[in-house]
């Protein structure tokens, strides 16, 4: 197995004056690379001068799998890709799913995934702050913000009976409806919450220190992170005013209102203020879409033709006339399970724009099935963000794409 | 004449034995502090398993260290990896027998105590250095680099702040210092030598590799600088020097800035009194300082170090000798 | 939109193979004219490349495909606001495709794991190796028929070396 480091060295290679190229092999176990991310880092002193990200340490083949699985299968395995923020993978993959199959999702439902949506985003918000701190130093943060997350998943757990892996979305809608005693610990949740944000910050937000840690690293043009591909907060930082429940409405963000963060100049500062600023959007999010959920009392959470857990492995077309004695008998021809096509969704992720790419081929199973996930983006712009920072500034990059491997390797 | 000798070096070494003791007993009780403080801070339960309310918890840690596998990783280079952490820890706890704790009880008492005591510190980089060259590993490299740039450059401003206490007081001596801190209008020597005292305190907690200086150890970029490849009791002795180092910093500070063992008023039957509750006012800032601050970048932490530090205690030696010329 | 079409259309008339529009418009072009379409809708506006993909179409029964891969691009115009699909069908014979890394950065790692899961080479990538899977993997994990498990004798070498000083 050999795998050998950065091929040419960034360094001009001269007989005369010849330096050997200083490797430091970063991860894939390291305690700041958010799970198993592994970067050869080419050192002179400090400084990084090149960097080549290796990927693949928790590659499970979700894509492979998924075409051997039926079509509510498959959002189990969602649920394993961002596992910081499942639900926002379930709801893109049903999201697809449904347009494919051409289904309208009720408006309880739909506002039910917004509010866990909303919920994802802010659990999956409180980590990145809590890491993104512990990396840089600030052990007490890690911990304020672990104890907040535990509330969110005390309710998670409250709503489906899990904490990470939820499932909570299927095709059609959502699996389970809200209980009198979710909807008051959500209430109680969204009062308390912005004056969390404010303990954070005032933590943080004024130290010294982490103004320098944070500000004029690692900056972002507009342009050049267009370019990148980087979508979600750390677009939005340098920014770029772009989020898919603005410019693409899903679920239920047409209803409701909020304001888009951005940034100005693109630095790590800036990512981490929009971060935060978006925390207190998704509380408010949160409080419209409970108070509108008073107007769907009673309603269906599950769109009448949404299909049945278990698709079946083929359908035969019914004789038009019923039978005397035998009731129903069926032609010999079969019809697809589902519509033939394709579909494309994609969504807001509390990480960046998360899509699904679905190409049917009439069977119960999808045959294909893409994922476009922003921590495989994000990852892959790393070398571009760290050219002439030094160590600790990477760890402090990382932190700021927020990846998480299991996305980025699927 | 014998017979003289001999008892006094029986109670020199009974007391030095005591000595060790109550400091191993404070290390280890330090860490546990530490622990319940932080986890105070931070709204959770610290240790609270081993013992009522974790009072055995130090003891525990010793025992589990001294039981784990002594693990020597492959490449190192065998003499000089066993002997680093000794290095360090001897280098950090032999410090302790220079500090006056009262004014009869002094283990060595050096006329040029506060000399001794920085080159002790300065030799402690040696440790640092050896054993991050030792294990053959980039992590420890890069830690023992950083850690032997960032203690050179903080000895300098911490050499500096003291300078200051010495021209205030005429000697090297730390029990002449204390004594003329007495005799001084303030009492302590904090009041005139603020500035010193603040150079003080950041560059010590530089020197013994605390947050927001811990860079070469830091866990998130260095994974744990220059001891990452040590194990067990190898680990546990740097982890001690690290303890010993903080512990001999605040008593020197307490010595030179605070007045030593000297209090507003006498309590009888507890002679250590005021020393004692002086160095654990100023551990007590280390551990907050620890639950507070982010970690400095490597070149921001030169830059406050040369830029900030060095220039200032530069300055404030200037005056004081002004002082001393002119009063 | 429409406009934008016709304008495509008008253009290059004589590589678009078909227009779609079944989800979302959609322009299915011939390899040949392929980077100049690209460049093209980049100069429109065209300026966030959301994903790009390989798709494998071995045995695919509900209809006939001119050729057996296609790579899949999806577009999206941050000024209009307009998604847009760009297919390009891909001989297995004469596996290749025109790299957009010059137009878009991000289309790196999309090609190199294009690559990885299909064995599609991307002429003019900087740097084509493999992303997700080993660097000494064979075969191409995503095509159909590239099995899900593979038998014994074949599997990945470390993997069998591993297993060997395992059993010792």
């Amino acid at each position: 197995m050999s795998t050998p480091l950065i091929e040419i060295t960034s360094k001009e290679v001269s007989i005369n004056n010849y330096e050997e190229p200083f490797y430091l092999n970063l991860g894939p176990q390291h305690p700041s690379t958010h799970g198993v991310l592994r970067l050869v880092l080419e050192l002179e002193g400090e400084t990084i001068i090149g960097c080549d990200p290796r990927i693949g340490y928790l590659h499970r083949g979700v894509e492979k799998l998924a075409e051997t699985l039926n079509y509510n299968q498959t959002i189990v395995l969602s649920d394993r890709l961002d596992y910081i923020a499942s639900v926002a993978n379930n709801v893109v993959f049903c999201l697809a799913f449904e347009k494919l199959f051409g289904i309208e999702v009720p408006r309880r439902a739909k506002l039910l995934r917004t509010i866990v949506g909303e919920m994802a985003r802010i659990s999956s918000h409180l980590l990145w702050l809590a890491t993104h701190a512990l990396d840089i130093g600030a052990m007490s943060v890690f911990l304020y913000c672990f104890r907040d997350r535990e509330r969110l998943l005390n309710i998670f757990e409250k709503i489906c009976g899990a904490r990470l892996t939820h499932s909570y979305v299927r095709i059609g809608g959502v699996r389970l409806d809200f209980t009198q005693e979710i909807i008051e610990d959500l209430y109680q949740f969204t009062e308390e919450f912005p004056q969390l944000i404010t303990e954070y910050e005032t933590l943080i937000d004024v130290n010294r220190i982490w103004l320098e840690r944070t500000k004029e690293i690692a900056i972002v043009s507009a342009e050049t992170a267009i370019n990148l591909g980087l979508t979600g907060p750390v677009l939005r930082g340098s920014g770029v005013a772009y989020d898919i429940r603005k410019v693409r409405p899903y679920d239920a963000y047409s209803e409701v209102e909020f304001e888009v963060p951005v940034g100005e100049r693109g630095d790590t500062y800036d990512r981490y203020k929009v971060r935060m600023r978006e925390m207190r959007q998704s509380n408010w999010i949160i409080k419209q879409c409970l108070d509108k959920l008073k107007e769907t009392e009673g309603e269906s959470i599950l769109a009448e033709d949404a299909p049945d857990l278990l698709l079946p492995e083929r359908v035969r077309e019914p004789e038009p006339k019923p039978h005397p004695k035998k009731g129903f008998v069926f032609t010999g021809k079969e019809v697809p399970v589902v519509p033939v096509g394709e579909a494309f969704a994609s969504i807001e992720s509390p990480k960046g724009e998360l899509a699904v790419y679905v190409i049917s081929d009439g069977t119960n199973k999808p045959w294909r099935l893409r994922i476009r996930t922003p921590s495989f983006v994000h990852i892959s712009a790393i070398p571009e963000l760290i050219r002439g920072h030094m160590i600790a500034d990477l760890i402090a990059v990382i932190g700021t794409l927020d990846i998480v491997l299991g996305d980025c390797d699927r | 004449m014998g017979v003289a000798l001999w008892s006094e070096i029986v109670i020199l070494v009974a007391v030095a034995l005591l000595l060790l003791l109550v400091a191993l007993f404070h290390v280890a009780y330090l860490t546990y502090a530490e622990r319940k403080i932080i986890a105070r801070m931070q709204q959770r339960l610290g240790p609270n398993r081993v013992g009522p309310r974790g009072l055995l918890q130090p003891i525990a840690d010793v025992l589990k260290l001294l039981h784990k596998e002594d693990i020597i990783p492959y490449g190192v280079d065998k003499p000089i990896f066993h002997l680093a952490p000794l290095v360090s820890l001897v280098c950090a706890a032999s410090g302790l027998a220079l500090i006056p704790l009262w004014d009869t009880f002094v283990l060595s008492n050096l006329n040029v105590g506060l000399l001794f005591l920085l080159a002790l510190s300065s030799l402690s980089a040696y440790g640092v250095i050896l054993s991050g060259w030792a294990s053959n590993s980039r992590y420890a490299f890069l830690g023992a680099l950083r850690a032997s740039a960032q203690l050179i450059s903080y000895e300098i401003a911490m050499s500096l702040a003291l300078l200051s206490v010495v021209l205030m007081a005429g000697s090297f001596n730390l029990q002449d210092i204390v004594k003329a801190q007495m005799e001084s209008p303030f009492k302590a020597y904090i009041i005139p030598q603020i500035i010193a005292f603040f150079i003080f305190m950041v560059s010590a907690i530089a020197e013994t590799n605390r947050v927001p200086f811990d860079l070469p150890e830091a866990e998130t970029e260095l994974v744990a600088g220059y001891f990452v490849e040590y194990s067990g009791i190898r680990f546990a002795l740097f982890y001690l020097a690290e303890y010993f180092g903080m512990v001999v910093m605040c008593a020197l500070a307490v010595t030179c800035f605070l007045g030593g063992y000297i209090g507003p008023f006498n309590i009888p039957g507890l002679p250590f009194f005021w020393f004692l509750l002086k160095l654990y006012v100023l551990l007590f800032f280390y551990i907050w300082v620890r639950a507070t601050l982010p970690r400095y970048r490597y070149d921001q932490l030169m830059g406050l170090g040369w830029k900030v530090l060095i220039p200032l205690g530069l300055l404030n030696l200037f005056f004081t000798a002004l002082l001393k010329l002119w009063l | 939109m429409k406009e934008m079409l016709e304008k495509v259309k008008e253009k290059f008339n004589k590589f678009v193979l078909a227009f779609e529009n079944r989800d979302l418009p959609c322009i299915v072009v011939k390899r040949e004219g392929f980077l100049e379409l690209m460049k093209f809708l980049k100069e429109e506006g065209f300026n966030h490349l959301i994903d790009l993909c390989g798709v494998d179409y071995l045995n695919y029964k509900p209809e006939k495909k001119p050729e057996r891969f296609e790579v899949v691009y999806h577009l999206f115009n941050m000024n209009t606001k307009v998604l847009l699909r760009v297919k390009v069908p891909i001989p297995e014979e004469d596996c290749w495709q025109y790299s957009v890394v010059t137009l878009w950065k991000t289309a790196n790692w999309f090609e190199r794991e294009c690559f990885d899961m299909f064995g599609i080479k991307f002429k003019g990538h900087p740097d084509l190796r493999r992303l997700l899977m080993p660097e000494d993997w064979e075969g191409y994990p995503l095509r159909k028929d590239y099995p899900l498990e593979l038998p014994e004798e074949q599997e990945w070498k470390v993997y069998k070396e591993l297993k060997a000083r395992g059993s010792k």
